[in-house]
């Protein structure tokens, strides 16, 4: 029977045929069977986590205490020259050029990634906008969620950054960024089930040297990486207080 | 921990102040009243050991304080100690985080220059195999309402 690999459901949409490829790359490199099982939303991966149905998984940073403290997953990898950072946006036209200048009653559109709203309702606390103030808009992409600030329906929106970066220059006419975050300490990481424990050394062996040979350094640049480096239990912890300190409870 | 001196100022105009610590150690502060204000979207990071020696930085730290990476790596915190915090703040910081629990205040930091910034804090405990091993201390950007109540305060509390 093949190990499951899910990627987090926030992946960016364009870069699914790198991850198809990168499972081809590691089944081969490693000696595995491996198969790639995608979710849509994070309703459904928090599903798939508690029945124990992944053994490996690229995962968002807040996903990583749920997996490691109370699934025992591994971490295994993280991805070199990427960060995840939030944007709010709004509407072009606005007036409102800094956060401080938000009415306290904002309505919000924004997607099921729990890092980019952590992060966007952190950067409102400065306004003194707190979550029991704003009124939402859920939304299923990033996409869904500018045509609602450009329609109106929503005040501001919330986006990964690198998400904002790749909109169609139409779009960009419409929405402009209000504030971007600059953490720095944020990212994804890979991390393995106990159940995939005998081979975690080759697993993480493989990832680290990626880059060493020609398909390799494709794969990578694939999935917008530089590189994979390995991530040990302490730097995953580290991870986890980090995004409990930003918890705005 | 050395003492300031005015070579080390952006302003020759500071109130000269000494500070004793929870460890008994004393040092004179010079401040001025030169803010620097957080810059919006980031955070300020670190993690200390159990006795609030400074293990790790980040770059927003390093730009905030004054100091480079070097001079306050191995320094206690309170190196950012500024004299209009009251002590009881921080007896209150460390009361809770030595109960395992998340802490949040609005402090006002001294920087290397005498300068000051002020940030909304978070100090948790790290806690492995139910021992606490260090702390992380994230700061972020403040609410200036909530500031301008603490600047009416703080100065009660001494």
């Amino acid at each position: 029977m093949p190990y499951t690999m899910t990627i987090s459901p926030d992946f960016k949409p364009d870069l699914i045929s790198g991850w198809y490829i990168f499972n081809t790359w590691l089944q081969k490199k490693i000696d595995e069977k491996i198969h790639i099982e995608m979710v849509n939303d994070f309703k459904e991966l928090a599903s798939a986590i508690d029945k124990g149905s992944i053994d490996l998984i690229y995962a968002n940073p807040c996903d990583i205490a749920k997996l490691v403290r109370e699934k025992s997953f591994t971490p295994i990898a993280k991805p070199v020259g990427t960060h995840d950072e939030a944007v709010i946006i709004i509407k072009q036209d606005s007036t409102i050029s800094e956060i401080e200048s938000l009415p306290g009653n904002v309505k919000i559109a924004m997607t099921d990634v729990p890092n980019v709203n952590t992060i966007g309702l952190i950067m409102l606390e400065p306004a003194d906008i707190t979550p029991a103030d704003v009124e939402t808009i859920t939304c299923s992409n990033y996409i869904t969620v500018a045509k609602e600030v450009i329609r109106g329906k929503a005040d501001i929106g919330f986006l990964l950054a690198d998400a904002f970066d790749e909109f169609s220059s139409l779009v960009k006419k419409q929405v402009k960024p209000l504030i971007t975050s600059k953490i720095h300490v944020l990212h994804h990481a890979l991390l393995a089930s106990p159940g995939f424990a005998d081979k975690q050394k080759k697993l993480q062996d493989a990832l680290i040297t990626i880059q060493n040979d020609a398909t390799g350094a494709d794969i990578l640049k694939n999935l917008e990486f530089q590189s994979w480096e390995a991530m040990d239990n302490d730097e995953a912890e580290f991870l986890i207080d980090l995004i409990d300190t930003l918890s705005t409870n | 921990m050395q003492d300031m001196t005015p070579q080390d100022l952006a302003s020759d105009d500071f109130q000269e102040s000494v500070l004793t610590f929870h460890d008994g150690t004393k040092r004179t502060v010079l401040a001025t009243e030169i803010e620097t204000k957080f810059p919006d979207g980031c955070l300020i990071v670190s993690q200390t050991d159990l006795d609030g020696v400074i293990k790790h930085v980040n770059k927003s730290f390093v730009t905030m304080s004054g100091f480079t990476e070097d001079e306050l790596i191995g320094q206690p915190h309170y190196i950012l100690r500024h004299p209009d915090m009251p002590p009881a703040a921080f007896a209150g910081l460390w009361e809770t985080v030595q109960k395992k629990e998340k802490w949040h205040g609005y402090v006002k930091n001294l920087r290397k220059d005498g300068g000051y910034y002020w940030v909304y804090a978070t100090v948790i405990p790290n806690v492995r195999n139910g021992e606490i091993v260090s702390y992380t201390s994230v700061r972020r950007k403040p609410s200036a309402n909530k500031v301008a109540e603490c600047m009416k305060l703080y100065p009660t509390l001494f």
